[in-house]
């Protein structure tokens, strides 16, 4: 027989050596040694395996003794999650690594927008969630200790008590707080990864899963003689017979599956420690064989259990008590630290992934609010992180051992067990909408969560103290404040199901339709959009998507916050490395948003995506969403308004265009029928001089005896037509000249009132008819220097038509000067009947005449008029808003002679 | 971004319908452990008349199914571990 002191140095040494293997793991990683083994897919399979604690090591085998092969749900579940990793685990593990997050509640928070009221939420019903689950490894420690110390009062189950079990369980809850403490938190890990914590837990996996199939081994071919006897023997058992309720089977599997991915420890090793995505891959057949051999022999332990010992013997106890009667206590001690690994690594790994979440979503929020200095206030933060995960593990602890007293410590380890699964189950819903639902909203997941978690106490957890204790008698049995259809366990009047699974259905049927429903009807805010794209699209882009508008960020002030929580040289390394890919000299880089981002992700492994988030806000000011993240959320209505407004753009131009051509359409067709005008007017012009030739050169020759004065006459008629000629085919001369650029400016500096005098008494001196012409002598006393003599032809020209095409009665032409730095303007206005306004475009055009306007010229004048100011780099116009006919000559009072190119019409006439 | 062609040579497609069946088989395994729900159970209201079925050919069904899809997937990571981690091949496209 084994002493109970002996038991206790045993497991004292177990102990020491798991702590030997962590600290030998920890060191080896420090150094980067031993990487092929921390991060095997060998050792991440069996961390897995804290998902089977005391609760299969012993539960199982009661379980099974009580309900048959009902046990066996509770890990099908998991196996169906596992085979089906491509779905599920692929898409946590993925945004666990892209979002660094540090436990369910840090995922869910992040989803939805980074917001700490869903952490606390997640966190504390988490917290309430895993309680029984604690007291049930209490409880089955408790109850192997019991065993060991008098077994065979224990075996009958007297009340008469060997050792005081309430002080036991207290024993075992300390030393369990000390090993988590002393095993977890001994130093801030990036990612909050604990190699030691991960080895410890893979050895302690293997240690149950040799004891427990040492056990069946022992069993089968020990006791019962064989594989077939051993069959024999079940089929003629009390539970030989299948004999499962088919809904609990379902509720039970669909249950195990959710609490698989919800469990924060599970959580914790599979997504958080998670190295290679490829693990997962492996783990896929290699966690469900784990599984398959963990239950293997759990019925034909009950089975021969049921048979050998006498009745009233605990079943949860068997695998410890069917090689303790058989005299084994060499398997019995084996068993014994099955069963001690299986409670300590569960303890371990839930306590630690709750302490993160208590630290990271409670403690420490509250923490920055109640300082009011901020978050760049000196002092060390990781003291203070630290010591909040060491109460937080005493907290969690303190409650599992609360719970196992109020309890009582009496209940079927697996009924524990479930209460437990239907707790963490109610995160299912707001965790699978968060990654492929990017509908699901914050309110939609805290309103699903609160009602689920509503009918999980209500149904579930409180029931579970018995009746009296937390819920009276009387509401058992008639229903919340006497109303019948709230009875606990046949809600809405729904009696006779089974009172697991019509908790089980109530709450996660309720859950998840409140959280659809809410998520509908409810808008979130854009950083909440923007997580959800990025969770859902995870395999699309792994781009951060929240940019800090980084400008106002002092880089010390980060730094002296990024030094408080991941160290001094940690800070320093992570701030050079920055500055240095920058290229910035020395140790500060600029607070890009990039380099904020990747601050706000490291300290995040740290102290939560919450807490970080918020701490760099405190200093930086504000998230803002950057153009990119914009347009991928409204991406097509970006492409779209930006396609539409090409096409606008392009419809403009296009009308433009289409102005412009009719416009030059018009001009052409005006210009050719002009031309053809011309053309009968100069053919006219040039008959008639000729024909007057003709005819008196004909009389000067044929007539005879004609008087000398007659001859005279007939001869200056000729001499005069001739000159007519003459002068028409100047012009035309002087205008080709012009267009051509062939002409020679000729330019030197006269007083502008000399060059008009000149050229109004020239314009004048031949004319009959009287024309006034009003002049400011003052403002004509400018000095030009210019082409003189060719700008006097434009004045002649202006002023001679004004004396011929005037039609008032008393003409007059005013000549205005104006004149600043560079330019002189010159208006000649006379009190005419103007010019016609579809005539004004065409009036310098060549051979253009106002019809019907009786005149000598040729329409050539203007024409001239233009080329010449055109070459001395001024301009000619005409004034339309002016009463009468009035140009406009404008010309800078120190010509630089351009080289105007010919005017493309030109080339036309 | 590129565009996938529409057919792939031999090789990739093999990989594709591998893939296909990792997605395929916790469905399989769901529905196959599912089916003792359809045996005349002991409290068997629907088969009252039948025999209820032993427990050791239960416990054969299970396990068997447990250790045929054990093996499915281990068969399946020997064909696909190697590529199931990038993108072209996991996703839907062509076919």
């Amino acid at each position: 027989m084994v002493s109970l002191n002996q038991l206790v140095f045993v497991c004292l040494l177990y102990v020491a050596g798991l702590f030997l293997v962590a600290f030998l793991a920890e060191r080896a990683a420090l150094r980067g040694q031993g990487g092929w083994l921390l991060r095997s897919p060998l050792v991440y399979t069996l961390s897995l395996s804290i998902y089977c604690t005391a609760w299969t090591f012993y539960g199982a085998v009661g379980y099974a003794a009580r309900s048959g092969l009902e046990y066996l749900t509770i890990y099908l579940g998991p196996s169906l999650v596992m085979i089906g990793w491509w779905w599920i685990l692929r898409r946590l593990v993925r945004i666990g690594r892209s979002q660094r997050v540090t436990s369910i509640a840090d995922l869910i928070s992040s989803r939805y927008g980074k917001s700490n009221t869903l952490a606390i939420v997640v966190t504390i019903m988490a917290v309430i969630g895993v309680t029984p689950y604690i007291a049930l490894q209490l409880q089955s420690v408790v109850l192997s200790l019991t065993i060991f110390a008098a077994p065979d009062t224990a075996l009958v189950g007297t009340e008469h008590e060997v050792i005081n079990r309430g002080q036991a369980a207290f024993w075992v809850a300390t030393g369990l707080a000390l090993f988590t403490v002393l095993f977890g938190t001994r130093n801030l890990n990036v990612n909050e990864r604990h190699h030691g914590v991960v080895i410890a837990v893979a050895v302690e996996a293997v240690v149950k899963l040799v004891a427990l199939m040492a056990v069946g081994i022992f069993v089968v071919w020990g006791l019962a003689g064989g594989v077939s006897e051993t069959l024999a023997r079940i089929d003629a058992s009390a539970i030989g017979e299948w004999q499962v309720q088919p809904s609990r089977w379902v509720a039970l599997t669909m249950l195990s599956a959710a609490a698989f991915l919800c469990l924060p420890r599970m959580f914790q090793v599979m997504v958080v420690e998670n190295d290679d995505e490829r693990y997962l891959q492996i783990a896929s057949w290699a966690f469900p064989l784990y599984l398959m051999l963990m239950s293997l022999f759990v019925v034909p332990i009950a089975v021969v259990g049921l048979d050998l010992m006498p009745s009233g013997s605990n079943p949860d106890l068997f695998v410890l008590s069917l090689p303790l009667v058989q005299g084994q206590n060499g398997l019995a001690m084996l068993s014994f630290l099955g069963g001690f690994s299986s409670a300590t690594s569960m303890v371990i790994v839930a306590t630690l992934a709750l302490s993160t979440m208590v630290s990271n979503h409670i403690v420490m929020p509250i923490w920055l609010t109640m300082r009011q200095e901020g978050a760049a206030q000196s002092g060390d933060v990781r003291n203070v992180v630290i010591l909040a995960r060491r109460l937080s593990i005493l907290l969690i602890i303190a409650l599992g051992y609360l719970y196992y007293r109020a309890s009582g410590g009496s209940g079927a380890l697996a009924a524990i067990g479930t209460i437990s699964f239907g707790g963490v189950a109610q995160f299912l819903p707001a965790l699978l909408g968060g990654i492929f639902w990017r509908g699901a909203t914050r309110m939609g997941a805290l309103c699903g969560l609160g009602t689920g978690f509503a009918f999980w106490v209500f149904t579930m957890l409180l029931p579970s103290f018995g009746p009296g204790t937390a819920l009276s008698v009387a509401t058992l049995e008639q229903g919340l404040a006497g109303i019948g259809w709230l009875r606990p366990e046949a809600l809405f009047g729904i009696d006779g199901l089974d009172p697991t699974v019509h908790a089980v259905v109530w709450s996660l049927s309720m859950n998840t339709i409140v959280f659809g429903v809410v998520s509908l009807f409810t808008f979130p805010d854009p950083v909440e959009r923007l997580q959800g794209a990025q969770f859902v699209n995870v395999f699309d882009h792994s781009s951060p998507t929240r940019g800090w508008t980084a400008s106002v960020a002092g880089s010390e002030d980060l730094m002296i916050m990024a030094q408080r929580i991941l160290g001094a040289a940690e800070a320093r390394t992570f701030f050079g490395s920055y500055s240095k890919a920058q290229g910035v000299t020395g140790v500060l880089p600029e607070p890009t948003p990039q380099f904020v981002q990747a601050l706000e992700r490291e300290l995040a492994a740290s102290v939560g995506a919450a807490t970080a988030h918020a701490m760099v806000a405190q200093i930086v000011g504000g998230t803002s969403v950057s153009v990119q993240d914009l347009l991928a959320v409204a991406d097509e209505s970006a492409q779209m308004l930006e396609y539409s407004n090409q096409l606008e753009a392009k419809s403009r131009e296009l009308s433009e265009i289409a102005v412009k051509l009719r416009t030059a359409n018009e001009k052409l067709t005006q210009l050719s029928l002009q031309k053809d005008s011309f053309l009968s007017q100069i053919s006219h012009e040039l008959r008639t001089p000729m024909t007057s030739i003709r005819s008196f050169s004909e009389i000067l020759r044929d007539a005879k005896g004609m008087k000398a004065a007659d001859k005279t006459r007939y001869a200056s008629i000729i001499h005069s037509e001739t000159i007519r000629l003459t002068r028409l085919l100047d012009d035309l001369l002087d205008l080709s000249v012009l267009e051509n650029g062939q002409v020679t400016l000729n330019i030197r500096s006269a007083n502008l009132a000399s060059v008009l005098d000149q050229s109004v008494v020239t314009a004048l001196a031949a004319s009959t008819r009287p024309l006034k012409v009003q002049r400011d002598p003052l403002a004509d006393d400018v000095t030009i220097t210019t082409d003189v003599d060719r700008l006097g032809q434009v004045f002649i020209n202006l002023v001679a038509n004004a004396q011929k095409y005037c039609r008032a009665d008393n003409p007059e032409l005013s000549i205005h000067a104006q004149c600043d730095a560079q330019t002189l303007t010159l208006d000649f206005v006379d009190n005419g009947d103007g010019i016609a306004a579809d005539a004004q475009a065409v009036i310098f055009e060549k051979f253009f005449r106002i019809s019907g306007v009786e005149g000598e010229g040729a329409g050539l004048g203007l024409a001239i008029c233009h080329e010449i100011m055109t070459r001395l780099g001024g301009d000619i116009s005409y004034l339309p808003q002016a009463e009468g006919t009035a140009f406009r000559v404008t010309l800078p009072l120190i010509a630089a002679p351009s080289s105007a190119e010919k005017p493309v019409l030109s080339v036309l006439t | 971004m590129a565009r996938s062609p529409i057919f792939l040579e031999r090789r990739g497609y093999r990989l594709r319908r591998m893939m296909d069946a990792v997605r395929f088989l916790p469905f399989l395994g769901l529905a196959l452990w599912m089916v003792p729900l359809l045996w005349p159970g002991a409290d068997g209201t629907a088969h009252a008349g039948a025999d209820p079925m032993p427990l050791s050919v239960a416990l054969r069904y299970i396990f068997g199914i447990w250790g045929l899809l054990v093996l499915a997937a281990w068969a399946l990571w020997r064909r696909t571990g190697d590529s199931a981690g990038t993108a072209d091949v996991t996703a839907p496209g062509a076919d």
